[in-house]
Parts: structure tokens; C-alpha cells; sequence
């Protein structure tokens, strides 16, 4: 079938089909516009839903399963050794992607979202040309572009599905469990993936360009995270360099240099998660005059307007934090503008949270951020070790703690770290969004016995006299 | 301990209040529940009594200074209770206006609090105060412990119209919570200095007229106005009220053009319920009332006030003609609670006592129309009887002007409104058979 030069015309055009993406499309369509979603990939859900987000929390799932079956043994419960059977764990990987996915589609078709599978590029700034779609070119009055990012490649090497050198995209497809695997990054992505290698029975190391893990969090949160890891993982090098990585037939070839001297190993399999770069390449950005910073993020205002007035970014390409939660609220938001409205992204609790064992979650200021900006806080930290919950599931190791204002008390940020947080973390982003004091904390009920508790305790030793540990003495 | 006494948030969007004066001096001992100051707000004076029993150890305003709410108006030192607040007393029963009290706050200290701290407030209510371009650091917090309140919000955005800029270079110190300028929507101008042309003379702004000023400005400023106008022959009428007003005087009340103007509006609003609204431009939506409260200017000696009477639809012209008189009696004499002068959903203004034709009057935001009446006057007016004779006839005729809301309501609906005012005073009949 010749379709010719076919163009449509739309209201608006979503580029990429990720949270932000579809987050703009769905709230776009509710706002009663006339919106065209391309994307490369035939469903909704960009590199969150298809290999990012829900399959690393699928086989997270199962290794903690893993690791709690083994601490139940101290609790006098006893299991057996896991029988992992890797297809029917793909398979089931899949059926939650597919899922997913399928409900996106339903949730596109019922609002009138045309989804369009193809590549876009910018002609000019009211012109998009199609390629892998019957339709060839796409005029629109405004354009959303939520290209996302992509994993950032080991220099000098070109990973194919097939290598033994991946990203997180190959590692998420869970082809083997090496005997021995490297881990280039202690960023989230590196830990989290290293915990589910490991459970399943990997060998990890892991190397780490700077002197710490986790390097953006408040490092007494990463504390407790570290301990357990550095009894999962059989070694961590930091303040270590790759110098090198050779692709064998049965492995790579990896030579490091740490602080202490150069090494030489021979892995299995090593997974580079040194950080993902946008795609603002490719994009036709030239025809536009939307502008791209430095590092590759397309520039935009607190409404997500690019340079272009009528071209909006969302989400991983146009920087920030790169979750798919400010991903959709920023698309929603582009979306919002585009229908009139006067939204901005005015967000003061961006949550995050590591998905490792223990976990870690946080919102609003860090420690760090407050020291960066020289902003006073006071900081109070309640220890898990107090949490009746906490002994109940042998997780001790934990730490919840508050930045508030000092003169008011007010709450401007929680990190915690320990069992379930990223549930907990809920508390103190809503906290912060109202306005809360710690007092308002403290004297909101947290149910008994529960990790909670630990949030209200801790506001309890601004107000000088928590329940579970003994007040500071006065000066 | 020391407690500090500061403005209390008097409700209704109350941002600041005039001393008046201060019953207490320096050293005396008072008790709680004593009179301390006295201060007006908009349009109300209170009695404001002490919050605790102790000793006045400093007061900090004095008669004519305005004071902002949660500005320290006195310390007191009391005795006893050293390691908690004092509780709140029971001022239910003595004054409308319970007083706050808070422990002094520590002084920030300057050099490091140098970054501006976001406003505490809702994520719901910053998006209002930005669908309203209202800046929260502009806006008085109501809330507990200094939160701005979508309420707040809407009172700044209703009374300030537009946002002042904060200045990039008064951010050094930002005494949190009250920075915003009296009368912040009328631009200070730089003026000529009279008194090289002669003999001037300085009165304050304050209080009444700057709240009238406040209001008018606001209210011109973004309501786009249209004025009608139309004569009303009240000769059958004033026939009526002349047989009718010492009955109703006996009963304590007065028989004015007013009265019957309250009844004749109460009428066309029920049919033309538009002019009973008002505009929600945050929600994008025109709010009808369902109830007929309406205002009516009463100018004393003070200032314009607006008295509002309730259920005008449910109250006959008797009723209404004693609580009228009753109203603009205690206006005059300042008596009136802050909450009879709520609550309006339309307002009348009657010129006519004084002399005045036509003239073209300012809504009373938020409601949408403001009727006027002018002065009835005896004019030739042509009559044309049953057989199509026209003849000049001397009649009582009375200039009413209309004023309305062009976003929410449209010409034609007023000359229609105004048709029904027109009607029902021209004939009392028909004021009679359209009132029930």
C-alpha cells in the first residue's frame, strides 16, 4: 500500500512514550486536546516500564525474598536453597511489563490518544517528519519532547544484546547468573542490579570512580546499605578507575587502577551503570531553536517551555533528578500550559528511593544540599535500634532522621534508610508539601508496631522527649 | 515568663488594624480579661481584653499607629507557669475576637537566615496563588505557625488585584511573616509639594476611607463596569408610602425608597439569578447564590459603611423597614459587628436623601451589580391614556442607574433586570403581587 505523503495535523505531539511522556499525552487528552504519542517502541511505558523501573523491581522482589529466606534461618526458620529457574523468571518479568503495558494502550485508545509507532524529527518548529509510520509528516501547534535517556557506553566499547559487557537494558534480561560479575558505577542502578546478581548467586564486585557510594545521598543513610553490602558483594573498590575492558569469548578482561595500586581481573560479565546521558540528539533540535545545554539536557523554565515557546521538555531529557515520577508530574505539567493553565513545576519534596536491602528514601533537603547552600538546619536521627517493629524482622540497622528549620521547626527534608522505606518516605513528602512543623509529627498517631513510628519518634526528639530513647541533655 | 501579645488575626481577610487606644500603661498589673487596647479594623472597633493575668512590661504601638497581624503589641511578665504557654483563655463571652498569644519568637539571626525560605503552604494553595499571580511572600499567613491559607490567598488576590515584585535587593532580611505595604494597590506617586501654591493641610488614610479606598481600587481596577440608567415614576408609590409611614413608624421603623427598592431587587434577582453571583476565576466558574442578602450604603460621619440585611426575599416591608432603620442607626453611631457588614450579595445605594441624579456607582466586589437610586424629583412627563392622548403631566420621577459585572452577566439581562425594579416600583401593586 502506497500511502504517499500523508500529514496529519494535532494539537499536540508527544515525543517518546515513557512516564513523561504519557503523562503529558493522557493529561493533555483530559484537557480536551487532540493528541499524537510517537514512539519507537509499539506500547506506552518508554524505558521505565520495558527495562527500567518494573523489571528491576520485579527480580528485586524476588532476591529479597531470597536474602530474607536466609536471615530467617537465624530466626530459627530454615529454607532450603532456592531453586532459580531463569526462564520461568523472564517469563513472569514479561507478563508484568505486558501487564502494564497493555493497560497503557487501553488508557491511550480510551481517551483518544493516537499512538503513533515511528521515530520523530523536527523539521521546523511546527512540522515533526515521520520515519517507521504510515504517516510522514505531523504538523502540530505545540510539541512535548520526552525522549528520555539512555545508558551511558564504557568508552572504546560498543555493546551489542550479545555482549558480555552490558547495560542495564541487558542485565534486565537475566540471559545467565555469571560466576563472577563486575559492576562499573555505585550509583542506584549498579547497587540495585548488584543485589539482584547476588542473591541469585553472583559473585559481584563493584568499582566506584569516587571515595563513596551513593555519592549524591547523605552518606549516614548509605552507612547501614554499606555494611550489608560489603558482606552480599566480595569486594568494593573505590576511588577506582577502569582502565581498560577487553571482551573475551568467556568474559572480559578487566584491568583497574585503585588507590592502592593496578589490578588485572577476569570477569564473567561486568555491567556498566556509570550514569545515563538525554537523547536530545537526532531529534532535528537544530531546525527548531530549542536549546541544548552542555551536557545534552534541552533548557527549559518551571513551566517546561524550551527555548521555543511552543516546544515543551519533560523528563530525563531535559535534566533534573531523572525519576519517572518528576518525569510524569513535568509532563503533566507541559500539558497543563499547552491547555492554558498556569502550572509550574513548584515540587519542594522530590522523593527518591534505592531499592537495595536495606533501602533508602528521601525528600526534600539533604544534609548535604543544606551544607552546599549554607542553609541552617537542625538534624535529628532516630536509630531503628529503638523500633520495637524494626527487631521484629531482625532490621536494626536503620536510621530515620529530619532536617527542620531552626527556628520554626518546620520540616524541610527526611532521609530514611532501613527496612520498607520507600513507603515510609510518603510521610515526609506530604509532610514537607503542607508545611508540617516536626511538631505536627510528633503529634500525628503512627500506629504501634510499625517502621512509622520511627518518623513520629524522630520529630518526638525536636520536641525534646521521644518515647523510645532517652533525651539529649540540655546545655 | 514573658509574653509577648501580638495582633490576633482578626478573620475576614483583617491583615492590620489602627490603635486606637491603649487602656494600660507600662509597670500597671492586669488581669486577664482586662481591657488593653482598643483597635479598628476595616470597618469595626474592638475591645480587645488582656490574654493573661501579670504585669505590662512594655508596650510597643500607641493610638494611631497601624499594627500588622502577629505585629507585638505588648510583653507582659507573668508569674508562675514558667515552662509551658499559658493556656488560651475563655474570651468566648467577652469579646468576638479571641486573643492569640505566643511565646516571643527567637530572634533570627541575621547574616545566616540571608536565603529566602519558601512560604510555607499547601502545594494546593501555591497553584491558586498562581493561577491568581499572587506571590506568596507578599501574603499575610492566617495559618497555624505562619502557613499561608488558600483563604489568605484569595483575600490578598481579592483586595491586592496584582502582586507587588519582591525587590532582588531587599532580600538580605526577610522579617517573616507580615510584609505587605498598606494599601500595597495604590502606587505611592510622587507629588508636587503644595504648599508653595498656599496653605495645606494633612489628615491621615486610615481606616475607614483607606479601606474604602482599598476596595474601590480593587474593584474598578478588574471589574469591567457598565452602567444603565433608566427613570422610575414613583408617583403611585410615594401616594402609598405617604399613607403607610406612620403606621410603620409607630412599629419603630422607617418607610423609605430604600425599603421598597430592597424588595423590588429582591424580586429581579430571583429571576435574573446571574446578578445574584459571583465570578470564581480560580475554579473557572460563576457562583450563584441562593440567598438574597443585600447591602445598602449608609454614609456617616466615619465613612461609607455597608450594613447587610439577610433573607430580604423572607421578610415583609415592615420587618424590613425597622432593621433597616436599626442598621443605618447603629452605622452611625459605629456600632455594628464586623458580621453585619458581611455576607452581601448585592448592594443598594440610595443618593437620593441628599439631592443627586444619576450617577455611576462601584461594584461592591465580590458581588456583581450595585443598583443606585437618585433623588425623586417632580418633572413634566409625558402620559398617554387609554384612548392614545399623550399629555404632559407633572410626575414624581426617579433617576436609577444600574452598575454590573459585563463578565458575568450582559446589557440585555440588565435592561431586563432593571425592568422588573422598574415595574415593581412604578406600581404597588405590583411590588405586592411580585414580593411573595
Amino acid at each position: 500500500m502506497v500511502m504517499g505523503d500523508m500529514v496529519m495535523t494535532v494539537d499536540l505531539v508527544v515525543i517518546g512514550s515513557g512516564p513523561g511522556g504519557y503523562g503529558a499525552a493522557f493529561r493533555a487528552a483530559d484537557l480536551g486536546l487532540d493528541v499524537a504519542l510517537i514512539d519507537p517502541r509499539p506500547r506506552p511505558g518508554g524505558v521505565c516500564l520495558h527495562e527500567g523501573c518494573i523489571p528491576s523491581k520485579t527480580f528485586l522482589f524476588l532476591a529479597e525474598l531470597i536474602l530474607d529466606s536466609r536471615r530467617a534461618g537465624k530466626m530459627g526458620l530454615r529454607f532450603s536453597e532456592p531453586e532459580i529457574d531463569l526462564i520461568a523468571m523472564q517469563n513472569w518479568k514479561n507478563e508484568v511489563i505486558d501487564n502494564m503495558a497493555d493497560g497503557l494502550v487501553s488508557l491511550s485508545s480510551r481517551r483518544g490518544v493516537q499512538l503513533i509507532k515511528g521515530t520523530a524529527q523536527f523539521e521546523n518548529s511546527t512540522t515533526v517528519r515521520l520515519e517507521g509510520s504510515e504517516i510522514s509528516r505531523l504538523k502540530f501547534k505545540h510539541a512535548i519532547i520526552a525522549t528520555g535517556s539512555v545508558p551511558l557506553v564504557f568508552p572504546g566499547t560498543h555493546p551489542t544484546s550479545d555482549s558480555r559487557i552490558m547495560s542495564s537494558t541487558g542485565a534486565l534480561n537475566l540471559k545467565d547468573i555469571p560466576e563472577k560479575m563486575l559492576i562499573i558505577g555505585g550509583g542506584y542502578v549498579g547497587l540495585e542490579l548488584g543485589t539482584v546478581y547476588a542473591a541469585l548467586g553472583s559473585k559481584i564486585w563493584l568499582a566506584e570512580v569516587q571515595d563513596r557510594l551513593l555519592p549524591g545521598v547523605d552518606q549516614d543513610l548509605v552507612q547501614p546499605l554499606k555494611r550489608q553490602l560489603t558482606e552480599l558483594f566480595e569486594d568494593i573498590y573505590l576511588q577506582t578507575r577502569i582502565t581498560s575492558l577487553t571482551e573475551r569469548d568467556d568474559g572480559v578482561d578487566v584491568d583497574l587502577e585503585t588507590p592502592d595500586g593496578k589490578q588485572s581481573h577476569h570477569f564473567k560479565r561486568v555491567l556498566v551503570a556509570m550514569g545515563r546521558k538525554p537523547v536530545s540528539y537526532g531529534l532535528g533540535l537544530e531546525n527548531t531553536g530549542v536549546k541544548v545545554n552542555d551536557k545534552g539536557f534541552i533548557e527549559v523554565d518551571d513551566q517546561q517551555r524550551t527555548t521555543v515557546p511552543n516546544i515543551f521538555a519533560v523528563g530525563d531529557v531535559a535534566g533534573g533528578m531523572m525519576l519517572a515520577h518528576t518525569a510524569t508530574r513535568e509532563g503533566r505539567i507541559a500539558a497543563e500550559v499547552i491547555a492554558g493553565k498556569t502550572s509550574a513545576f513548584d515540587v519542594r519534596a522530590i522523593p527518591a528511593v534505592v531499592y537495595t536491602d536495606p533501602q533508602i528514601a528521601w525528600c526534600g533537603l539533604t544534609e548535604r544540599e543544606a551544607k552546599a547552600k549554607n542553609i541552617e538546619v537542625v538534624v535529628e536521627k532516630f536509630p531503628w535500634k529503638y523500633s520495637g517493629r524494626a527487631n521484629t524482622m531482625g532490621a536494626t540497622d536503620g536510621l530515620t532522621k529530619i532536617l527542620a528549620d531552626p527556628v520554626d521547626g518546620r520540616i524541610l527534608g527526611i532521609g530514611i534508610t532501613g527496612r520498607e522505606t520507600e513507603g515510609l518516605i510518603a510521610e515526609g513528602v506530604l509532610a514537607i508539601e503542607m508545611g508540617a512543623l516536626a511538631e505536627d509529627m510528633a503529634l500525628s498517631l503512627h500506629p504501634h508496631p510499625t517502621l512509622s513510628e520511627t518518623e513520629g519518634e524522630a520529630a518526638e526528639i525536636f520536641m525534646g522527649s521521644p518515647t523510645h530513647m532517652l533525651p539529649k541533655k540540655k546545655n | 515568663m514573658t509574653t509577648s501579645f501580638r495582633l490576633p488575626d482578626l478573620g475576614e481577610g483583617v491583615h492590620e488594624a489602627e490603635i486606637l487606644a491603649v487602656a494600660v500603661s507600662a509597670g500597671q498589673e492586669v488581669k486577664e480579661g482586662d481591657l488593653i487596647l482598643e483597635v479598628e479594623t476595616d470597618k469595626a472597633a474592638v475591645e480587645i481584653p488582656s490574654p493573661v493575668t501579670g504585669k505590662v512590661t512594655e508596650i510597643h504601638v500607641q493610638p494611631g499607629d497601624i499594627a500588622k497581624v502577629g505585629d507585638v503589641l505588648i510583653t507582659f511578665t507573668t508569674t508562675g507557669k514558667t515552662d509551658q504557654p499559658t493556656p488560651e483563655p475563655d474570651t468566648a463571652e467577652k469579646t468576638s475576637v479571641p486573643p492569640k498569644e505566643e511565646p516571643v519568637q527567637p530572634a533570627a539571626a541575621g547574616s545566616e537566615t540571608a536565603h529566602k525560605r519558601p512560604v510555607p503552604a499547601s502545594p494546593s494553595t501555591r497553584r491558586l496563588a498562581r493561577e491568581l499571580g499572587v506571590d506568596l511572600h507578599m501574603v499575610t499567613p492566617t495559618g497555624s505557625s505562619g502557613v499561608v491559607t488558600a483563604e489568605d490567598v484569595r483575600q490578598f488576590a481579592a483586595g491586592g488585584g496584582t502582586s507587588i515584585p519582591e525587590q532582588p535587593d531587599q532580600t538580605a532580611e526577610i522579617p517573616p511573616p507580615h510584609q505587605e505595604k498598606p494599601s500595597s494597590y495604590l502606587p505611592a506617586e510622587t507629588l508636587p509639594d503644595f504648599s508653595m501654591f498656599g496653605v495645606i493641610e494633612r489628615q491621615p488614610f486610615r481606616s475607614i476611607r483607606r479601606a474604602t479606598a482599598n476596595r474601590m481600587t480593587a474593584s474598578w481596577s478588574q471589574i469591567p463596569h457598565v452602567n444603565c440608567q433608566d427613570m422610575v415614576d414613583i408617583s403611585k408609590l410615594e401616594e402609598f408610602r405617604q399613607r403607610h409611614k406612620d403606621e410603620i413608624r409607630s412599629a419603630g421603623g422607617r418607610l423609605t425608597m430604600t425599603v421598597f427598592a430592597l424588595k423590588a431587587v429582591a424580586t429581579a434577582l430571583k429571576a435574573f439569578p446571574h446578578f445574584n453571583a459571583s465570578l470564581d476565576l480560580a475554579n473557572q466558574e460563576i457562583i450563584i447564590k441562593k440567598y438574597f442578602n443585600i447591602g445598602i450604603a449608609v454614609d456617616t460621619e466615619h465613612g461609607l459603611m455597608v450594613p447587610v440585611i439577610r433573607d430580604v426575599d423572607r421578610k415583609s416591608i415592615k420587618e424590613l423597614s425597622v432593621q433597616l432603620h436599626d442598621l443605618i442607626s447603629r452605622a452611625r453611631d459605629r456600632k455594628l459587628s464586623r458580621e453585619e457588614m458581611i455576607g452581601g450579595s448585592f448592594t443598594i445605594t440610595n443618593a437620593g436623601a441628599i439631592g443627586g441624579s444619576h450617577f455611576s456607582a462601584i461594584i461592591n466586589h465580590p458581588e456583581i451589580a450595585i443598583l443606585g437610586l437618585g433623588q425623586g424629583r417632580m418633572q413634566p412627563a409625558v402620559v398617554t391614556d387609554a384612548e392614545g392622548n399623550h399629555q404632559i403631566v407633572p410626575r414624581l420621577l426617579m433617576p436609577i442607574v444600574l452598575c454590573f459585572d459585563h463578565r458575568v452577566a450582559d446589557g440585555a439581562d440588565a435592561i431586563r433586570f432593571m425592568q422588573v425594579i422598574i415595574n415593581a416600583l412604578q406600581d404597588p401593586d405590583e411590588l405586592l403581587i411580585t414580593m411573595i
